[in-house]
Order: structure tokens, then C-alpha cells, then sequence
């Protein structure tokens, strides 16, 4: 890999606190589901953690990100505050979307998270235009899409990719690759062997990296925010990866491989990088641990907020459909 | 068509639309322009409409985009979700089919699903119309699909004034707008907008006064009512017509002080006519005029079969002035 963009222990700690708090958000998302003081379609991104966290460290707060309905991860990741996404998904009235987006719709511009699809694949057209924006006005911001293995067949996958390495766009690909889409694995579905390979009929870079490795995929993160920056256009970034429970929770897994699964769960990226991280002397384990408490206090915090929050009045159905008191 | 003073000599359809965008453009830095070969290297669009925008603007506002409609309209969704305002060209009506997801799951929700967080200023212009002999997938009229979808609007000018005027206030509009131009129309001469001209979204205009029946059109077919006007009036019957301009959101004030003064209605459209336009104005006017009105609601549009090829067969397919006539004439008996 490109050493040269490697993490510092600082910025290591950075990533493994975004890590920390997907993963302890992700836990507490299936148990209050189990629980039942929740009902939502979940898409559990246990596992993927290490790519959004790797990605947006290597972002400013100014930068855009398109995701998708698995993407809980990607926005955390982003700085969507707990309170709020847990309002949203809870369809309370304190939601970053006052409820009415839900947990596949959530949208934090403040933060730059602009749009986030259910439609495969359609983070990318959208990624797109939000880059042009910042090439038009040449105020520096790049943007990030985010999208699954399955979403690289899909045309707008295709067209966007032409697009932007046409355009120059100062946009970023970012497919995380957990070797399933919904039930289909990634052979059965893709003719390419990579999906970084598909960057070739694009003229853009695209690089396959393992997307549980925070050193390897904060490198090709940074450099491929570099290449947008400096206004050389768009990259293909494939993260390898693996989703821990099944398409959507509740999802029975009959059609995954047990050997692969357990394999990967054993290789789980979290506790690997901490790990490394104290062994390395980057962090203390007292240190982790104050990290690790702290979020879980911010977790029951949120929770609690959001069970707590009002639900929208039923007003709200027909409010947001167009601009209030615009020429109608 | 009384809102427009006019020394100015006549213009066609095509030149008020492409002079719109470049008023506008010239306001406003942040009105862009792109779709397939819009630019002047590309001359302009295919039509031309967009002829002499890229030089006089530059190519970086006026972009002629690779054939991949998702990816224009996604385009102009992102750049619009971050300031701009984004006049997007779909090159025919059919092609729009292509680009559904970005329109309809896209551009018409951003602002619901994100509590109002976000919105979607672009107008998506296109063509369509029956009259040149394209077939089954190139002159569709497809309107009541974007008007059946929350959070869109959807404009159909009938004459160059109100080209330009819908043009003006669908840029300004702080929400998605599909702006439908016919193509057999577009070299039709009207009189000639202000410069600065305004159509607000959602107005009628009453194109001509009359008291035994309301006649609603939009787009091209209008000017099929107004020359059903001679024959109408031969048979004793005095219809009053009605320009929609804007199919969504349609303007019921102005229709319902018509049907109130006439108490006959006939919509007619291109699209074909079951479950479309029509069938949504018929039944509002059902439930706000019932046992009002002098005769069931008409509705008159093309048949429910594709566009057919065949000179005679195209010919009998949108409504024209004589069937327009008649179906009026038959309200009233
Ligand atoms: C256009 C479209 N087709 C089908 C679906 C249903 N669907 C939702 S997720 C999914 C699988 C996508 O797989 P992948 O792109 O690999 O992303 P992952 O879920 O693995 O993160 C499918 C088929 C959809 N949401 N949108
Ligand atoms: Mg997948």
C-alpha cells in the first residue's frame, strides 16, 4: 500500500473512537430491536465499521457523504448526533428528519450528510452533482458515495462512474464489500472479479483494500481525498468487509456460508485494532476503556431521549411535500 | 393571453424558452444548464433550444452530459442540494422513463423524507408530441405519471409568452419542476414575453370567455380547442377555455368559477385518456359540483394504445379541433 498516506497513532485513535462507537451503536441497535422497544427495518453494518470510520477521518466536517440504508455506520461515522439519529429512527419528532425519514432516509447537512437511499445504487448519481457543486464553486469540499458489491451492477453505478471521470468530479466511490447482496453472493452476481477492476473502463484510479485494515483503508481514503482536492478527478475505492448478521435483522442466514461467516466474525476488525493499539502503546487499555465507557453513557443517553421524544403531529403528513408558502 | 403587453415582434415558443434560461442565467450565477448536447459545440440541443447559452455562459454552466439519463438527473439533484439551481434537459419525454428512480424516489422526496431539511430546486425540461412520425417511444405524453407523485410540479406552456413566464418561475420554484415543450410546436410565432415575465406556478388562464361549457387543455391541444372555436360557435355554443399552464398543482379556483358559470366540462390532452389528467379534474368536479352540473364531465384524449407510425393512424390519434368541436357540441345536447 501507498505508506506514505499511513494513519499516525493520533489519527489511529481518532479512527478506533468512530470504530468504538458503531459498533457499541450497532449492539445496542439489535438489542433494544430484541428488546422491542423499537420497530424498524434494520440493516445491522456489524463488521463494516473500520471503512467509514477510516473514510470520514480522512474528511473534514465541510466534506459530503450519500449513503445508503445500510449506512447507520457511514453517518455516525460523519458526526450525526447520537440524540438525533436515534429520534429519527425511533419517528420522533426530535429525528433529524423529524421522523419522517426513518432509519433508511436519515439526512444531516449539517454535518454533510445529505442524502441517504434505499434505492441501490443511487447514492452515486446524486454523489455526483453534489461534486459538481464544489467544482462549480471551487470551494475545495469533495464528496463521498457510499454503496454495496450488489449496487456495482446497477446502471446508475455505471453512468456515474462515466460521469464524473468525464467531469473531473472531485467525488469518491466507495463500495463496501461484504461479499453478499441481500442473499446472492458477490460470484454469483458479478462478472468482474474485483469491483475495483470496473475503474479501468473508467479511466479513473480503483484500488481493492481490505476495508477491516483502518491503516490500509485510511491510506487509500486520504489519498483518493487528495486526487479530488487537487481536482484529478474521481476513485474507485473497493473496501473487502463482511456484514456479521444477514441482509436485515431477523434475517435467518440459511443461505450464507457457516465455515465463511464464522471465519470472518472470528477476524472481527474492532477488538483486532484495539488490540493493536495498546499493544503498539498508540492508546492504554484504561484509556479504551474510559472511550468505550463514555459511549456507551452517550448511547443510554440517546436511547432514552428518543423513546422519550414526541411522536410528529399528524399535521406534519401533509408539511414538506412542497416549500411551505411557495407559489403553489 | 392578456398578461403579456407586447410591442415586440412575435417569437416562437423555442426562442422564449431559450431566452428565459438565459435571463435567467444572467441573474442568478447560480442557474446551470446541462443534458445531452446542450452545449454549443454539440449545437445547442438537438432542437437547438439551448443554442448560444454555453458561449455566451461558458461550458462549465452549460454541460452537455454522456447519454445516461440517471445520471443527469442525479446530477442536477446533488448540485441543486448544495446551492445551485439546475435546469436539467431530458431529451424526449420517453427518456424520462430511465431516470424514474431519480425523479420520483429522489427529487420529489428529498425534502419529506428529511423533514424539510433539504430541497430540490431543478426544472427537468423536455420534449414530446405526436405530429412527426416518431412511433411508439418518442412523443408520449406522460404528465399524469409526474403529477400522480407527491413533491413534483408539472408545467405545460401553450404558447411562447408562457414559455417564457413558466420557465422564469419554475427556475425560481424552490421545488422540483417538469416543464413539458412540444416539439411540433416549438417554431409556432406568439407574442413575445417582457423580459422579466413571470407565470406563477399553479394559474390558469382563462384564454377565452364563454357561457355553455368550460373546455380544459394544456400544451399543444390548446390551440386545437381555440380553433374549435368557429365550428362550436356555428352549432350556438359558447365555450369558455381554459389554458391549465400548470398540470400539478392545477389551478381549481379558476376552474370552478368557470364550471360554476357554464356547468359543463370537457378536458382535453394527448395523453391518452384513462386514468389520466382528465380523470383527476372529472372527479373533483364530480364531488365539488354534484347535482350541479348540466351534463357528465367529458373527457376527451388519445386512444389507450402506443403511438402509432402510420401517417393516418397518427393522425387519428391526438384530439384535433373537429373531435374537440364535437365532443363539446354533444355536452350541451
Ligand atoms: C433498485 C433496487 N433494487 C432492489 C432493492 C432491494 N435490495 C435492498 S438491499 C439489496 C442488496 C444490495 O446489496 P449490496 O449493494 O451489496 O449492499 P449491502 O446490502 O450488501 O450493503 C437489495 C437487492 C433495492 N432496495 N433497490
Ligand atoms: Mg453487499
Amino acid at each position: 500500500m501507498t505508506s506514505n498516506y499511513a494513519p499516525d497513532g493520533a489519527t489511529q485513535l481518532e479512527i478506533y473512537k468512530r470504530v468504538a462507537l458503531l459498533k457499541a451503536n450497532d449492539e445496542r441497535s439489535r438489542k433494544v430491536i430484541m428488546n422491542g422497544r423499537l420497530v424498524m427495518p434494520y440493516y445491522s453494518y456489524r463488521g463494516q465499521e473500520v471503512i467509514p470510520s477510516a473514510m470520514a477521518t480522512a474528511l473534514t466536517d465541510d466534506d459530503y457523504w450519500v449513503t445508503i440504508y445500510r449506512g447507520i455506520h457511514d453517518m455516525l461515522a460523519k458526526g450525526m448526533p447520537l440524540k438525533d439519529l436515534w429520534a429519527e429512527i425511533a419517528g420522533r419528532v426530535d429525528g433529524t428528519c423529524k421522523g419522517k425519514g426513518g432509519p433508511m432516509h436519515l439526512t444531516y447537512p449539517k454535518k454533510g450528510i445529505m442524502v441517504t437511499t434505499g434505492i441501490v445504487g443511487s447514492s452515486m448519481p446524486i454523489a455526483n452533482g453534489i461534486a459538481w457543486g464544489s467544482q462549480l464553486s471551487g470551494n475545495g469540499r469533495v464528496a463521498v458515495a457510499t454503496f454495496g458489491d450488489g449496487a456495482s451492477n446497477i446502471g446508475a453505478f455505471h453512468e456515474s462512474l462515466n460521469m464524473a471521470a468525464v467531469w473531473k468530479l472531485p467525488v469518491i466511490f466507495l463500495c463496501q464489500n461484504n461479499l453478499y447482496g441481500e442473499h446472492t453472493t458477490y460470484e454469483k452476481a458479478t462478472s468482474a472479479k474485483r469491483v475495483a477492476d470496473r475503474a479501468v473502463a473508467y479511466n479513473m484510479p480503483g484500488v481493492r483494500v481490505n476495508g477491516n485494515d483502518p491503516i490500509e483503508m485510511f491510506a487509500a481514503a486520504r489519498e483518493a481525498v487528495e486526487r479530488a482536492r487537487a481536482g484529478e478527478g474521481p476513485t474507485l475505492i473497493e473496501a473487502m468487509t463482511f456484514r456479521f448478521h444477514g441482509h436485515v435483522f431477523g434475517d435467518a442466514d440459511a443461505y450464507m456460508d457457516k465455515a465463511q461467516k464464522k471465519a470472518a466474525m472470528e477476524a472481527d476488525p474492532a477488538p483486532i485494532f484495539r488490540a493493536r493499539l495498546i499493544a503498539e502503546g498508540i492508546a492504554t487499555e484504561e484509556q479504551l476503556a474510559a472511550i468505550e465507557a463514555d459511549i456507551e453513557t452517550q448511547i443510554d443517553e440517546a436511547v432514552e431521549f428518543a423513546l422519550a421524544s414526541p411522536f410528529p403531529e399528524l399535521d406534519e403528513l401533509t408539511k414538506d411535500v412542497y416549500a411551505q408558502g411557495a407559489a403553489a | 393571453m392578456s398578461d403579456t403587453a407586447t410591442k415586440a415582434k412575435p417569437v416562437t415558443i423555442l426562442q422564449a424558452i431559450n431566452t428565459a434560461i438565459a435571463d435567467a442565467m444572467a441573474a442568478d450565477d447560480t442557474v446551470i444548464v446541462l443534458g445531452e448536447d446542450v452545449a454549443d459545440p454539440e449545437d445547442g440541443g438537438v432542437v437547438g433550444v439551448t443554442k448560444g447559452l454555453s458561449t455566451r455562459f461558458g461550458e462549465h454552466r452549460v454541460r452537455s452530459t454522456p447519454i445516461a439519463e440517471q445520471a443527469i438527473i442525479g446530477a442536477a439533484i446533488g448540485a441543486s442540494l448544495v446551492g445551485y439551481k439546475p435546469v436539467a434537459e431530458i431529451m424526449l419525454m420517453n427518456f424520462t422513463t430511465v431516470a424514474m428512480d431519480m425523479i420520483v424516489n429522489h427529487a420529489a422526496k428529498l425534502r419529506f423524507m428529511s423533514g424539510g431539511q433539504t430541497n430540490v430546486p431543478i426544472v427537468i425540461r423536455t420534449m414530446t408530441g405526436t405530429g412527426f412520425g416518431s412511433g411508439g417511444q418518442h412523443c408520449d405524453y406522460l404528465e399524469a405519471w409526474f403529477a400522480h407523485t407527491p413533491g413534483m410540479k408539472v408545467v405545460a406552456p401553450s404558447n411562447a409568452a408562457d414559455a417564457y413566464g413558466l420557465m422564469r418561475a419554475a427556475i425560481n420554484d424552490p421545488d422540483p419542476v417538469l416543464y413539458i415543450e412540444n416539439l411540433p410546436a416549438y417554431w409556432t410565432p406568439g407574442e413575445a414575453p417582457e423580459p422579466g415575465h413571470i407565470v406563477p406556478l399553479g394559474k390558469a388562464s382563462v384564454v377565452k370567455e364563454g357561457t355553455d361549457v368550460t373546455i380544459i387543455s394544456y400544451s399543444r391541444v390548446l390551440t386545437e380547442v381555440v380553433a374549435a372555436v368557429e365550428e362550436m360557435e356555428a352549432a350556438g355554443v359558447s365555450a369558455e377555455i381554459i389554458d391549465l399552464r400548470t398540470i400539478s398543482p392545477w389551478d381549481k379556483e379558476t376552474v370552478f368559477a368557470s364550471v360554476a358559470k357554464t356547468g359543463r366540462c370537457l378536458i382535453t390532452h394527448e395523453a391518452v385518456t384513462e386514468f389520466g389528467i382528465g380523470a383527476e379534474i372529472a372527479a373533483t368536479l364530480q364531488s365539488e359540483f354534484f347535482g350541479k352540473l348540466k351534463a357528465p364531465v367529458g373527457r376527451l384524449g388519445a386512444p389507450y394504445a402506443p403511438v402509432p407510425f402510420s401517417k393516418p393512424l397518427e393522425s387519428a390519434y391526438a384530439p384535433t379541433a373537429k373531435r374537440i368541436a364535437q365532443a363539446a357540441i354533444s355536452l350541451t345536447k
